[in-house]
């Protein structure tokens, strides 16, 4: 293959994991914008959706499409309720402190892993995909379902955005996010708002693993990598900024989809966990952020 | 009794008892024992930065792994002796301390524990991308050759008692002596009330350092006594657990204790011996006790003991 197509390839490849990336990411930013939380368990949560989903795909009769829209809406609600589950009995009893609820999602990633280890075991377990068309390109055949999970994410995204800054749920919750004590004293109830940002965050990691299931597998400790990369494009978008993210999901997911093909992804992890640190001593306020 | 009498006479006594029970334990206990105490020290290290300076940090496994990788490499591909290749880890410990302490501490709080991890993280790959030198994922064996200590090999169970014995000793009393220092009051300040400290005529960042690079030294010679006496030196030591196990020893012992660590240690090893004979589910353990303890007893045993109880405990 020449080098325009190979490359046309590569950031077709890191487009899809660009919008895995961003829904993901986008969850993470969500809670910690609005709670000041670091939800280390996000992938855990990720995972679980993953792991539903197969479940969910293997219950459900039919054609592959209906296990897929099942799952589509099964998972992101199953995994919504265990976040409201661990933010009322864990989070919300630790004040929501930011080094204690560290550490305690920490502890909630140990017990979702074992327990889907448990359960779920250790084999990597693959979800057929809703269908198998294909688009053919001059030059390569590219999978139909991927060009799908890229626009069913923008859709997503879209709704987040448009749920955040038009409706009446968005604005307190974007009130929150900028001042906790004021939006109490207009009437604001934070605890519920507090819930139900973290179920949405969680929901979104969720729906991400729905969409990336029927490429990569399910497994207990595919949580890993969606974790770290979305600490980094969270970091490097700017804490708390989803516009910030979503830029930073869209250059982070081409980079490692043009990087790794044509180096290391070991080399390219390297960089890319240095590079964080950096911007998180020298740039707190993000790249995209601006000076606070 | 004054306080002083009854500070060291607990300690000394707390080393009489670990002695007295490597002499009447079984080997396998004997031997869990010994592993415990290269890792209280551990523990010990990371309290000296999180229980007294209040610095939380999540990349302990990057000092650790220094200074196992600091010695075990010294003696692999150099070939030196176990004195020189255990010195040469406590080096590597608070010189990887000293460099991630200079980015990291011009940050605070929860960007502080994130560039921690980045950093220790980042270790952990560059020991995979460099397998060539460093073995990779497999590690390698510490071989003979460089485990012997005056005439006697450190992995073979009397040596590696009195080692291990000779080694947590030494860095408990340092520990307490540390404590006791005006620059052990600096610290707790530090964690206390920064801003005030300042005040007061004291450099935070360089104090912070300080502590840090103590920490890192503990780390890394319990790294490398780790992998001199057990023999072995992986990658599996830089992953993100080994950061983890020390801050869950420290919260369940008693954050900025010197005995805290110890006990954590003890507890838990033996919680998840206890649990991995019942099922293989043993981070479900470490996961549970995590969130129970910042849940219910953030101050750890010892430290809820100290609040109630014994006020004079270092």
């Amino acid at each position: 293959m020449a080098f325009g197509p190979f490359l046309l390839l590569a950031l077709m490849e890191g487009m899809v994991s660009a919008a895995v990336l961003a829904l993901t990411a986008v969850g993470l930013s969500l809670v910690f914008g609005v709670m000041r939380v670091v939800n280390v368990a996000h992938g855990a949560f990720f995972m679980l959706g993953a792991v539903t989903a197969w479940y969910v795909a293997k219950a459900v009769p039919g054609p592959a499409v209906a296990g897929f829209l099942a799952a589509l809406v099964v998972a992101p609600l199953l995994v919504a309720a265990l976040a409201t589950l661990a933010d009322r009995l864990v989070l919300r009893r630790l004040h929501y402190d930011p080094e204690a609820t560290i550490v305690a999602t920490i502890g909630l990633l140990y017990i979702v892993e074992q327990a889907a280890l448990s359960l779920f075991g250790p084999d990597a377990r693959p979800v057929e995909a809703p269908f198998t068309w294909r688009l053919q390109l001059p030059w390569f055949g590219y999978s139909g379902y991927k060009i799908f999970v890229v626009l069913a994410a923008a859709v997503i995204l879209l709704g987040v955005y448009g749920f955040l800054t038009r409706t009446k749920a968005g604005l307190v919750m974007r009130a929150t996010q900028v001042d906790r004590q004021t939006a109490q004293a207009f009437g604001i109830d934070v605890d519920r708002v507090y819930a139900g940002v973290f179920a949405l965050g969680a929901a979104l990691a969720a729906v991400a693993a729905v969409l990336v299931v029927p490429i990569s597998q399910a497994h207990y400790k595919m949580g890993a990598d969606p974790l770290l990369l979305s600490f980094i494009v969270v970091i490097i978008g700017g804490l708390g900024s989803i516009r910030g993210t979503l830029w930073a999901a869209l250059i982070i997911g081409l980079g490692d989809g043009v990087i790794s093909m044509f180096f290391s992804p070991t080399l390219a992890k390297i960089i890319a966990t240095l590079l964080v640190a950096m911007v998180l001593v020298f740039r707190p306020q993000g790249l995209f952020g601006a000076k606070a | 009794m004054s306080v002083r009498v009854r500070i060291w006479g607990l300690h000394l006594a707390v080393l009489l008892g670990l002695w007295a029970l490597q002499q009447v334990l079984p080997p396998y206990h004997a031997n869990n024992l010994a592993r415990i105490m290269v890792l209280a020290v551990f523990a010990m290290g990371y309290n000296i930065a999180f229980g007294y300076t209040g610095l939380l940090s999540l990349g302990h496994a990057l000092f650790f792994a220094a200074g196992m990788y600091g010695a075990g490499l010294a003696v692999w591909q150099l070939e030196w002796a176990a004195l020189p290749a255990l010195a040469l880890g406590l080096l590597a410990g608070g010189v990887a301390a000293g460099l991630v302490g200079l980015l990291a501490l011009r940050t605070a709080g929860v960007s502080f524990m994130i560039v921690t991890l980045m950093f220790a993280q980042a270790g952990y790959l560059a020991i995979l991308y460099f397998g060539r030198v460093t073995g990779g994922d497999e590690g390698f064996v510490v071989e003979a050759a460089g485990r012997q200590l005056f005439g006697a090999d450190l992995a073979t169970d009397g040596p590696r008692a009195v080692a291990s014995l000779a080694l947590f000793a030494v860095a408990m009393l340092a520990n307490l002596v540390l404590t006791g220092s005006p620059f052990g009051r600096v610290m707790v300040a530090m964690r206390e009330n920064e801003e005030r400290s300042r005040m007061l005529g004291y450099n935070p960042f360089a104090v912070k350092l300080v502590a840090l690079v103590i920490s890192g030294v503990y780390s890394g010679i319990a790294g490398a006594a780790y992998g001199v006496m057990f023999g072995y030196v992986g990658a599996n030591f830089a992953t993100v657990q080994y950061s983890i196990l020390p801050l869950l020893y420290v919260l369940l012992g008693g954050l900025g204790t010197v005995l805290g660590p110890l006990l954590g240690a003890v507890l838990m090893f033996y919680l998840v011996d206890f649990a991995s004979s019942l099922t293989s589910a043993y981070l479900m353990v470490v996961g549970v006790a995590l969130v129970v303890l910042v849940l219910f007893a953030p101050l750890g045993v010892l430290g809820t003991l100290r609040e109630r109880w014994l006020k004079w405990l270092p």
